[in-house]
C-alpha cells in the first residue's frame, strides 16, 4: 500500500481494495518499525489517526468520499492541532496543546483526510538542515548521515521514506523546496496570502506559505485544492477563485517559454547539481518549450535582504513567548522581567536566539532605517527583477540548492555557511511568488531538485510543467533500499 | 559591522533573552558575522524606491464590526503555566 501515490490510494479506496483503517494501521506500523531511523516524527497521533480513519470508511462506504477521504497524511508540527501536541521543534512549545486547529487543518478535516503524525521540523521553521529541532535532528532517508534539508526536514522525509504517502510544509526562504530537494521529493510553495497562515505558528509574516509536500505533481495538485483558499481569519489570506490544479496537469508545454536567470548558474552552484537542472531543461526542450537566457541581476541581495527582514519579523512575533499564558515556564522567577528573561532564554535554541537579536537589534531605535526599511526597498528590487523576466518568459527555471545534501554537523556551527544554502530559494519569498522543486536526478547517490518558480497565483502551471516532467521522468519514483 | 560584547548584552536584554556570560562571546562573533552579511546592503543605492512591506502590495481588508469569536477562556488559561480566578499569575509587579 505504501508504493502508491495519492491519487492512486484515493482510487483504490473508493473501489474497496482496502479500508482506509487497513492503509491508516499499515502507516502506523511502518512508522512504529522505520521512524527511528529517520526521526522525522514529534508526535505519532494513534488513536485519533485511527478514530479519523473509520469515519472516514463510513464515508466511502456512504459514496460521500472526496478525494482525500481517508487519505493519511503527514503534518508539519508547526500546525496547531486540537488535542495533539504542537512544538514547532521547540522546548517552548514542549507542553503546547492547541485549543484550537489552523484553517489547513480544518480544511483537510473536512475533507475526511486521516493525520498520521506532526512531522519534525527546525526550531520554529528557523534553519536549512533541521539540526536546530529540540526533538533531535532528521535524518536523510537516502543517507542517515545527512541532512534532510530544512526547515520542513520531517515532512520531506516521511514523504521520501514513505511514512506517510503525503505531507505538507511551510516555506519562509525555501523551507518547502529545499527539502524537497534535497529528500528527492515534490515540493511547491504556493503564491504568498494562497494558503491560510491562520493556526500556522508565524515566523517571518510577510514571508510565511505552507505548501504541499508531495512524491508526484499531481498529488501535490491533489493536496493544494484542499489547502488553497480565502480565510477570513488571515489578514494576508487573497480573495480570489482556487481552480482545480488537478484539472490542467496534462497541458501541452509546446511553446513555453522558459528563463534560466545567468545568476542561479554561477560558481556557487555545485557543477553536477548544475548538469543534473541543465539535462532537465533539455527535457523541457523535447517537450516542445523554449529556453532563453535572463538575468536577475539583485540575485546576490537576496540573502542579506531576507537575514533582516526575517529576523526582524521573528522577533516581533515570537515575543508572545514570554512564559505568561502558554509554553514554558522557567522554575522560580524572582519578578516579571526575571520570568521573561529565563523562559525564553531556556525555550529558545540557539539559532533562534540568533535570530531574534539580530532583528531585535535591526528594529531598535536609530537602526530601522539602515536595516529594515533598506531591506524593504531591496525587496522591492528583487520583486522588480523579477516582474521584468515574467515580461520575457513564462517561468524561470534553475537548481533548487546550491548542492545536494550535506552531512549532519558539517555546517551547524557556522551559521552564515548554513544560510547560503537557501541562496536560489529566498528570492521566490521575497517576491512572494510561487516555486517548486520537483527531483531532477542525483549526485553521488543523492537527489537534486530542480526549481520552477511562476508569476503572481501561476500553481496551475507549475503543477502541469512538473507533472509533464513526471510523465517523461521517474526520479521522483525512485525510493531508497531500506524504505522500499 | 561589528559589535561589542556590551552590545550583545543590550540586544539581549531588549529581545528580553537571558544569555550564559560563557555563550557571549560565540553570540558576538556570529551575530557580528550575520551582521556582516547584511552589509551587503548598504553598497545599493535605494534613493526614491518604495519600500516593500507585502508581497502583493495589498491594503489591510477590513471586516464589519460585529461579533465573530466565541468565548474560548476557560479553554486558554487550562494550558497556562499559572492561573487562579480567571487571572495569569505572574511575579508581584507592584510593590
Amino acid at each position: 500500500m505504501h508504493n502508491k501515490t495519492l491519487s492512486e490510494l484515493s482510487d483504490a479506496l473508493k473501489a474497496g481494495e482496502f479500508s482506509s483503517s487497513e492503509l491508516t494501521r499499515s502507516y502506523l506500523d511502518r512508522i512504529a518499525s522505520l521512524d527511528p531511523q529517520v526521526n522525522a516524527y514529534i508526535s505519532v497521533a494513534e488513536q485519533s489517526a485511527m478514530a479519523a480513519a473509520k469515519a472516514a470508511d463510513k464515508l466511502i462506504a456512504a459514496g460521500k468520499a472526496s478525494p482525500l477521504t481517508g487519505i493519511p497524511l503527514a503534518q508539519k508540527d508547526i500546525f496547531c492541532t486540537e488535542g495533539v501536541k504542537t512544538s514547532c521543534g521547540s522546548k517552548m512549545l514542549d507542553n503546547f496543546i492547541s485549543p484550537y486547529n489552523a484553517t489547513v487543518i480544518e480544511n483537510f478535516n473536512a475533507a475526511g483526510a486521516v493525520m498520521l503524525g506532526k512531522t519534525n521540523m527546525d526550531e520554529f521553521a528557523m534553519g536549512s538542515s533541521n539540526e536546530t529541532s529540540f526533538y533531535g535532528a532528521v535524518k536523510n532517508p537516502w543517507d542517515i548521515n545527512k541532512v534532510p534539508g530544512g526547515s520542513s526536514g520531517g515532512s520531506a522525509a516521511v514523504v521520501a521514506a514513505q511514512l506517510a504517502p503525503a505531507a505538507t510544509g511551510t516555506d519562509t526562504g525555501g523551507s518547502i523546496r529545499q527539502p524537497a530537494s534535497l529528500c528527492g521529493i515534490t515540493g511547491l510553495k504556493p503564491t504568498y496570502g494562497r494558503v491560510s497562515r491562520y493556526g500556522m505558528i508565524a515566523f517571518a509574516s510577510s514571508l510565511d506559505q505552507a505548501g504541499p509536500m508531495t512524491r508526484t505533481a499531481e498529488d501535490a495538485a491533489m493536496m493544494l485544492n484542499c489547502m488553497a483558499g480565502f480565510d477570513e481569519r488571515d489578514s494576508t489570506s487573497v480573495q480570489r477563485d482556487v481552480p482545480d490544479y488537478t484539472a490542467t496537469l496534462s497541458d501541452s508545454l509546446e511553446g513555453l517559454k522558459i528563463g534560466l536567470p545567468k545568476e542561479y548558474f554561477d560558481e556557487g552552484l555545485d557543477a553536477q547539481v548544475g548538469q543534473a537542472v541543465e539535462a532537465a531543461i533539455r527535457e523541457y526542450e523535447n517537450l516542445g518549450a523554449i529556453v532563453k537566457e535572463i538575468s536577475l541581476p539583485n540575485t546576490h541581495l537576496a540573502v542579506p535582504t531576507y537575514y533582516v527582514v526575517a529576523p526582524a519579523e521573528c522577533s516581533s512575533n515570537l515575543s508572545r513567548f514570554d512564559g505568561v499564558r502558554f509554553g514554558y515556564r522557567c522554575e522560580d522567577p524572582v519578578d516579571l522581567e526575571d520570568l521573561y528573561k529565563r523562559s525564553r532564554g531556556e525555550g529558545f535554541g540557539a539559532e533562534v536566539k540568533r535570530r531574534i537579536m539580530i532583528g531585535a537589534y535591526a528594529l531598535s531605535a536609530g537602526y530601522y532605517d539602515a536595516y529594515y526599511l533598506k531591506a524593504q526597498q531591496l525587496r522591492r528590487l528583487i520583486s522588480d527583477d523579477f516582474s521584468r523576466a515574467f515580461e520575457e518568459v513564462d517561468v524561470i527555471m534553475g537548481p533548487t540548492a546550491p548542492g545536494p545534501a550535506f552531512g549532519i554537523g558539517e555546517k551547524s556551527d557556522d551559521p552564515i555557511t548554513m544560510y547560503l544554502s537557501d541562496i536560489y530559494t529566498i528570492a521566490a519569498n521575497l517576491a512572494g511568488l510561487p516555486g517548486m522543486s520537483v527531483p531532477a536526478g542525483f549526485v553521488n547517490d543523492m537527489p537534486v531538485g530542480l526549481q520552477i518558480i511562476g508569476n503572481y497565483f501561476d500553481e496551475s502551471r507549475l503543477l502541469n510543467i512538473a507533472h509533464r516532467y513526471q510523465q517523461v521522468t521517474d526520479w521522483h519514483m525512485r525510493v531508497p533500499d531500506q524504505f522500499k | 559591522m561589528s559589535l561589542t560584547q556590551d552590545d550583545v548584552k543590550k540586544i539581549a536584554h531588549l529581545a528580553r533573552l537571558s544569555i550564559n556570560e560563557n555563550d557571549i562571546p560565540a553570540y558576538e562573533k556570529e551575530l557580528s558575522n550575520i551582521l556582516g552579511l547584511v552589509e551587503q546592503m548598504s553598497a545599493v543605492d535605494t534613493t526614491g524606491v518604495v519600500p516593500m512591506a507585502h508581497p502583493l502590495d495589498m491594503a489591510q481588508r477590513l471586516r464589519e464590526d460585529v461579533v465573530s469569536e466565541t468565548d474560548h477562556r476557560e479553554q486558554y488559561q487550562d494550558i497556562a503555566p499559572s492561573v487562579e480566578d480567571g487571572l495569569y499569575l505572574v511575579p508581584q509587579v507592584i510593590e
